[in-house]
């Protein structure tokens, strides 16, 4: 069971990876440094240089398929990052076929959400500040898919998270745009505090951040440090991947311009908690108690994001709520351990390319409909935006898993893993809720699909004229339709034995509570329900305000109460501490500095009073004293006192 | 003749100074007061010397005169520049150094 892990260093082209990262990082600079002079052409310095760091990434994961698959890695490390006594932290990149897989994805969906933004943000006085936030986003996810060690991660990971608040309050007039960064900045700090701690632990025990290090000496750790260690880098990831109970972030960030949400909240950022724990795999699967927390929360989260969705009517927060639920998923699946990584990192990219590919779409329906998001005010939209109405439905094929459409492939093998589990009620606990979900997701997006593009026109401006967007947009849209089509299928085998180097050759015998073509049955069937029941309730269309509705409804529509839970017990307590520290500090410290202050000065207010100006009287005081003086002395020398 | 006379003599002008400091209001009379006391002061100095049979005394009423020599020069130029300003000598008077 105990391997020793190993990175090759890097050679030939493969010792050039640091551009993958140098090039936006450069492009970012020059556009935010620039200013306005960069106006004109900016957005095409930020499409090319990601489209660049796309093609390198094409070139190197070439090489290292060319590779012998032993070593089939690159370690380059470059400077000297931090050296403060024992802490040794080398800037280094590591190039291997798991952190290959994401430089792909980041690049090749960036490129196109890229190409995307320059039309969605054709009229935003901004775009040239949007590109350089965006570049810089890219870079900073490179950074941390590429880093060889846990502090180069924390680098890139904190990189992305002030990318991701600069661009959910791009537009920072809004108030509303402004907290939600907020929100999703403070509520990344809750989870970047865990993943910090999980750090400080790896150097307090094992003196080292290095992946290889750190997972060749788990062997030395106890089960409880290791088991704490492993708890704490989940609330990392629970906390940049919007999980339970760290959700509530997300779907607000949908205040962001679209291309921000189809990147960074679907299709990358988001999916780094997934990359964390895959990256840390030999940590979850050395503790059985670490895997069963780490399921539960995928199970909880995804059950959690499908029943939200389906009450919500805005069009983007169906689909952030949807990227929770999903994001669960792969949770489940790294959760599950063995070959579930792989299912997961599958689900992970094929869930990049329609969740990017539906959230664009949603976007183009945005422009055509001046940026309404109601989709009880769509309808009928399939006649006047072709291209996005069958690039949204192949998207929507492939998130319910129609077969053969990636979603198919990919999720439908985790629902099989989790029936997988060894303990009998784990099995059932978990593929049932994996189950539900599936009917759940099949229910929620065909209600959104078919309230936007079917059913009667519901739309409630005057002089809506609904068009196609710009070809700018729709050929994005077009290859990430490919993608959501062709991708499950061409990655099911592939990418699953491309990352057995990372995650072992584990191949777990099919002996779970149920047989796999009953799962596959089983959860063809819970979709086709849910997606008919969708149909044939919104066919028709749905009335424009909110209807009455029962208790499970109106707790979904608020969130499920997760938002008042975190402002009663965290937000509330949080006012009154504060109030209570303002008080006492008005009234306590300022209190007694103010009390002295006063008493000094009214005490010498009435002492000054005997300063009089008669000169006689002072003469009078000091004979006086001179008399007590001269009194004492005799007394001292007649021997009274003593 | 025994030097107690001196000492008493030296009491009566010390509280005559010492009164007359108190009850005069005339800047030039409290001046003068103060002398007295002063010179009662040496009196008593140079009995002293007389009684321990040493020249410690003798030699304080030289530096109690010559300080006093120095502050009737300072005193008396406070003095006339009061009365040019106020044209007043009264030290009731002078009072505007107060709260």
């Amino acid at each position: 069971m105990e391997q020793t892990v190993e990175f090759a260093p890097a050679t030939g082209v493969l010792s050039l990876i640091w551009l993958l990262v140098a090039i936006p990082l450069a492009s970012a600079a020059v556009l935010l440094l620039l200013g306005r002079r960069a106006d004109k052409w900016g957005h095409w310095l930020g499409v090319l240089s990601v489209a660049a760091s796309f093609v390198l990434g094409l070139v190197f994961f070439a090489n290292l398929a060319g590779l012998e698959s032993g070593s089939r890695s690159a370690e380059l490390s470059l400077w000297e990052f931090i050296a403060v006594g024992k802490l040794q932290v080398d800037f280094g990149l590591l190039f291997d076929p798991l952190s290959g897989v994401f430089v792909l994805l980041i690049t090749g969906v960036g490129s196109l959400i890229h190409l995307y933004a320059v039309g969605y943000m054709e009229h935003d006085p901004g775009r040239r500040r949007f590109f350089g936030y965006f570049n810089l986003f890219v870079a900073a996810m490179l950074l941390l898919v590429l880093g060889n060690n846990y502090v180069m991660l924390y680098f890139g990971w904190e990189g992305v998270g002030l990318a991701s608040y600069l661009l959910i309050s791009f537009w920072y007039t809004r108030p509303s745009a402004a907290t939600a960064g907020k929100k999703a900045f403070l509520m990344n700090r809750v989870g970047d505090a865990g993943l910090a701690i999980g750090i400080f632990i790896m150097f307090a025990t094992l003196g080292t951040t290095d992946y290889g290090a750190v997972f060749n000496g788990l062997s030395g750790l106890s089960a409880t440090t290791v088991l704490v260690l492993g708890l704490l880098l989940l609330i990392g990831a629970c906390g940049k991947s919007g999980q339970f109970p760290l959700q509530a972030w997300l779907p607000d960030a949908m205040e962001g311009p679209t291309p921000v949400s189809a990147l960074i909240h679907a299709a990358t950022m988001v999916t780094a908690g997934v990359y964390l724990i895959a990256r840390s795999n030999p940590v979850y699967t050395a503790n059985e108690t670490l895997q069963l927390v780490t399921v539960a929360v995928g199970a909880i989260t995804l059950l959690m994001g499908c029943i939200i969705g389906a009450a919500k009517d805005d069009i983007k927060r169906v689909l952030a709520w949807s990227t929770v639920s999903q994001i669960g998923y792969m949770f489940l699946g790294v959760g599950l351990g063995g070959g579930a990584y792989a299912l997961a990192i599958i689900h992970l990219l094929a869930h990049g390319f329609f969740k990017a590919n539906m959230f664009l779409g949603a976007g183009s329906v945005m422009h055509g409909m001046h940026d309404q998001v109601d989709i009880r005010r769509f309808g009928a939209l399939s006649k006047h935006m072709k291209i996005t109405w069958l690039t949204f439905a192949t998207g929507w094929l492939a998130i319910i898993g129609i077969p053969p459409l990636s979603g198919y492939f990919s999720k439908e093998p985790i629902i099989a893993a989790a029936f997988e589990r060894e303990v009998a009620w784990e099995a059932w606990v978990f593929g049932l809720a994996a189950l539900l979900g599936a009917g759940l997701t099949a229910f929620y997006m065909t209600r959104l699909f078919v309230l936007t593009f079917h059913g009667p026109a519901r739309w409630t401006e005057d002089n809506q004229h609904p068009h196609e967007s710009p070809l700018i947009m729709t050929i994005p849209l077009i290859l990430l339709a490919i993608g959501s089509v062709a991708a499950g299928w061409l990655m099911s085998t592939s990418v699953a034995d491309w990352l057995t180097p990372v995650f072992g050759a584990e191949q777990a015998e099919p002996h779970g509570v149920l047989s796999h073509t009953m799962i596959t049955i089983l959860s063809l069937v819970v979709t086709v329900i849910g997606a008919g029941l969708a149909w044939s309730l919104f066919r028709r269309g749905t009335a424009l305000e909110p209807q009455p509705a029962g208790v499970v409804v109106t707790a979904a529509r608020r969130n499920l109460y997760t938002d008042a839970f975190n402002e009663a017990v965290f937000e509330r307590p949080g006012i009154y501490l504060t109030r209570a520290l303002v008080f006492l500090d008005n009234k306590g410290v300022d209190g007694v500095v103010n009390g002295i202050a006063a008493a000094v000065g009214g005490g010498s207010g009435r002492l000054r009073r005997l300063q009089t100006g008669f000169v006689r009287s002072y003469a009078l005081s000091m004979l006086t004293g001179a008399m007590l003086v001269v009194g004492a002395f005799i007394a001292i020398q007649l021997g009274w006192l003593v | 003749m025994t030097p107690d006379y001196y000492l008493v003599l030296a009491t009566i002008l010390f509280t005559i100074g010492a009164t007359g400091v108190l009850i005069r209001r005339n800047a030039i009379v409290l001046f003068m007061c103060i002398e007295l006391m002063l010179n009662a002061a040496n009196l008593a100095l140079v009995t002293f010397s007389r009684i321990n049979g040493s020249l410690d005394g003798q030699i304080i009423s030289f530096f109690v005169m010559v300080v006093a020599a120095a502050e009737v020069v300072i005193g008396l130029a406070i003095i006339m520049s009061i009365f040019r300003t106020r044209r007043s000598a009264s030290v009731d008077d002078a009072n505007l150094l107060k709260y």
